[in-house]
């Protein structure tokens, strides 16, 4: 088949990558497959039976909490993609030398944990705190009413946790942008706005990808924005696996649910990409 | 300075009259542009020509309405146009690096401008169409940009601006990044195009061979101002400053003073005391730092020993050989005047019985005809 050695050299540089997939990846992956279609108890054990109704019986059992995940999700994302587009926008464009330090600032909160991070949100957001009580003050949070769990502030939370994740691809294509691009436009008659719609946006699409992608797939199997700012109502399906797991040990179900988890967020990509047109997209990066 | 402007015949009346009236633009501190005035009559091909830094790219941005002047006045076709954006200006740029939308294909690239302006969808089609085919790239209309070769992106680049039938066409160094065969037919290819638009095209380059080759009108620019602006020939013939006589072309300088006129002719005098004659219509300042100047072409070189006796000539001068060059078309001589000047003499291999060339140190006499005498005010930069 390798008629010309130097056609297999590719693949010796690969091989390191390839051997930590096989064994830190799919080694566990499969395993789990298995797991995923036993039968038993947790205190008799799990036997490998075949039984592939674990999957619908999951799903039938958790689908509000799967349509939450994705509802979540969803809405983090928008969010992000809100806030990070003029945030990237300003860091790549305006900043001139503060863009390292504006950087810095945007991925600080990574030096701490995501769960201190999210812990200190729910001691801010406390019932009697003082941030629920100036939101009492103004009317926007009812006398009896509180912040914590509820899915504002889940989807808060999540949207807080992965800000930086959107923030730096849709920088990384902003930054690449050729000004030129945007000089030519508006020489061929386009004003600013219509520059923006026209050039701007299209060549910013992979950032938005990437973005997107990094923070809906990540936002969507998280289970401690929901365990620490929201109550059983918010959960997610990332706390009933993880439920399932370790307190529960109904690992079939929890494994079930993972890889219906996987395959709808396949699923997912498979469409927005091709909503988005990125086999272009990847084209004009390159 | 002779208006070289040209009307291209055919086209009754052509538009593009750039004009700056006093402009001065400033970053900060420093003054990139200083009180700069010209007027580049409708139809020109007008070249901006000159050393790197000296504000080329700066004077066209501000036609094209990327930057807007700190003081004075631009006007387009006599309309005050010094503050509107680049979308309110016709004009439009052939940039250097070509800045092709690389997310549209070339006929999407093409249509970009129509577009914006309302034309009609079929009309756009058409016309961008056509001005495809016009580049011969209308077989490559629905590539993307970043799949053509240099030459074909500039193509691109040409009909994309051409297109919208602007008022003037501005170029910023649009050869720069081609090699030097593609240089010189694309240079064919645009004074073509130029000469079937019949619209100003601004042309900026610091290759002086190109300005050459295309311009109808060349402005030399140094440090924020034009220094002279002219046909290539009036530049080359009758440079007014130093920097002129070395930019376009080499020149042959020497330090001098004048010393008297007589109406036609006038005597200068080089630092060392040697009385040589120029023409007086050639003679571009009387007072302040002069210099007296030849091309190198245009002096005549001879053995000392052997042919000093060959006859009586004006504009004299004994020196020595310091180094030659064999170039082909011709020899390259680099000579030392007794006062220490150094000169080059190039001499046309076109002679019956080739002589042998002279070898280093040979004492020689140069002397010229006095009409190809000019006397150049030496600017503090040269
Ligand atoms: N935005 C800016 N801020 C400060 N100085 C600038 C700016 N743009 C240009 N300059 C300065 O203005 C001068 C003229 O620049 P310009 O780009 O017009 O030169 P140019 O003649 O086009 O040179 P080149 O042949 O290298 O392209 C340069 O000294 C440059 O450093
Ligand atoms: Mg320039």
């Amino acid at each position: 088949m390798f008629r010309d050695r130097r056609k297999l050299i590719p693949w010796y540089f690969a091989l390191p990558g390839l051997l930590w997939l096989l064994v830190f990846f799919l080694l566990p992956l499969v395993n789990q497959v298995g797991v995923s279609v036993m039968s038993g108890d947790p205190e008799a054990g799990y036997d490998l039976t075949w039984s592939f109704s674990n999957y619908s019986d999951a799903i039938d059992q958790y689908w509000p909490q799967i349509e939450r995940s994705l509802v979540y999700a969803f809405a983090a994302t928008v969010i992000d993609l809100a806030i990070a587009f003029p945030l990237a926008y300003f860091i790549a464009f305006k900043a001139g030398r503060w863009k390292g330090f504006l950087l810095l600032m945007v991925v600080l909160p990574f030096f701490m944990s995501q769960v201190l991070r999210t812990v200190s949100w729910q001691l801010i957001l406390t019932d009697n705190g003082w941030v629920v009580s100036q939101l009492k003050g103004i009317g926007i949070v009812g006398d009896e009413g509180r912040v914590l769990a509820t899915s504002w502030a889940v989807i808060g939370g999540i949207a807080y946790n992965y800000l930086p994740f959107m923030v730096l691809p849709l920088y990384a294509s902003l930054d690449r942008l050729d000004r030129r691009l945007i000089e030519a436009a508006t020489d061929l008659y386009a004003s600013r706005p219509t520059a923006f719609r026209k050039v701007t946006i299209p060549l910013a699409t992979p950032g938005i990808f990437a973005g997107s992608l990094l923070c809906f797939i990540p936002a969507t199997g998280d289970f401690v924005n929901a365990a620490l700012l929201g109550s059983s109502k918010q959960y997610m399906i990332g706390n009933v696996i993880q439920t399932n797991f370790l307190t529960v040990l109904d690992y079939p179900t929890a494994a079930a649910l993972s890889f219906f988890l996987i395959g709808l967020i396949l699923v997912g990509i498979s469409i927005y990409s091709a909503l988005l047109g990125t086999k272009n997209l990847t084209e004009v990066a390159g | 300075m002779s208006s070289a402007a040209v009307t291209t015949p055919g086209i009754a009346s052509a538009t593009g009259e750039i004009r700056f009236d006093a402009v001065t633009k400033r970053y900060g501190e420093v003054t990139v542009i200083d009180d700069l005035s010209l007027t580049i009559e409708p139809g020109t091909f007008y070249a901006l020509l000159g050393p790197s830094g000296c504000g080329k790219t700066t004077t066209l941005r501000m036609v094209g309405g990327f930057e807007l002047p700190t003081e004075g006045n631009i006007y387009l076709d006599g309309a005050d146009v010094s503050h509107l954006p680049p979308n309110k200006r016709d004009v439009n740029t052939v940039f250097q690096s070509y800045a092709l939308f690389p997310h549209l294909t070339v006929l999407k690239n093409v249509m970009f401008g129509l577009e914006r302006r309302g034309v009609g969808k079929a009309e756009v089609q058409r016309r961008a169409t056509e001005a495809l085919d016009a580049v011969e790239l209308g077989h490559l209309a629905e590539r993307k940009p970043t799949a053509l070769s240099g030459g074909q992106q500039q193509r691109v680049a040409l009909a994309r601006a051409l297109v919208n039938r602007p008022h003037a066409l501005l170029l910023d160094e649009p050869l720069g990044a081609l090699d030097l065969r593609l240089r010189r037919q694309l240079q064919v290819e645009i004074k073509r195009v130029h000469a079937e638009v019949g619209i100003t095209f601004v042309h900026v380059t610091h290759d002086q061979e190109e300005a050459m080759t295309m311009a109808d009108v060349i402005a030399v620019m140094n440090r924020g101002r034009i220094e002279q602006a002219g046909s290539a020939r009036d530049l080359y013939d009758t440079p007014q400053t130093a920097f002129v006589a070395n930019f376009l072309g080499q020149s042959n300088l020497i330090d001098a003073t004048v010393t008297g006129t007589d109406g036609e002719w006038t005597v200068v005098q080089t630092h060392d005391g040697v009385k040589l004659k120029a023409p007086t219509d050639r003679v571009a300042a009387t007072t302040g730092k002069l210099a007296v100047g030849v091309r190198p072409e245009k002096v005549w070189i001879w053995d000392r020993i052997e042919e000093a006796d060959a006859g009586e000539r004006e504009n004299k001068l004994t020196a020595r050989v310091t180094s030659s060059a064999f170039l082909g078309v011709s020899m390259e001589y680099r000579v030392e005047t007794a006062a220490g000047d150094e000169l080059i003499v190039t001499v046309q291999n076109n002679r019956r019985n080739a002589s042998p060339p002279y070898a280093n140190g040979t004492e020689v006499e140069l002397s010229w005809a006095p009409e190809h005498t000019f006397v150049v005010a030496v600017g503090a930069d040269v």
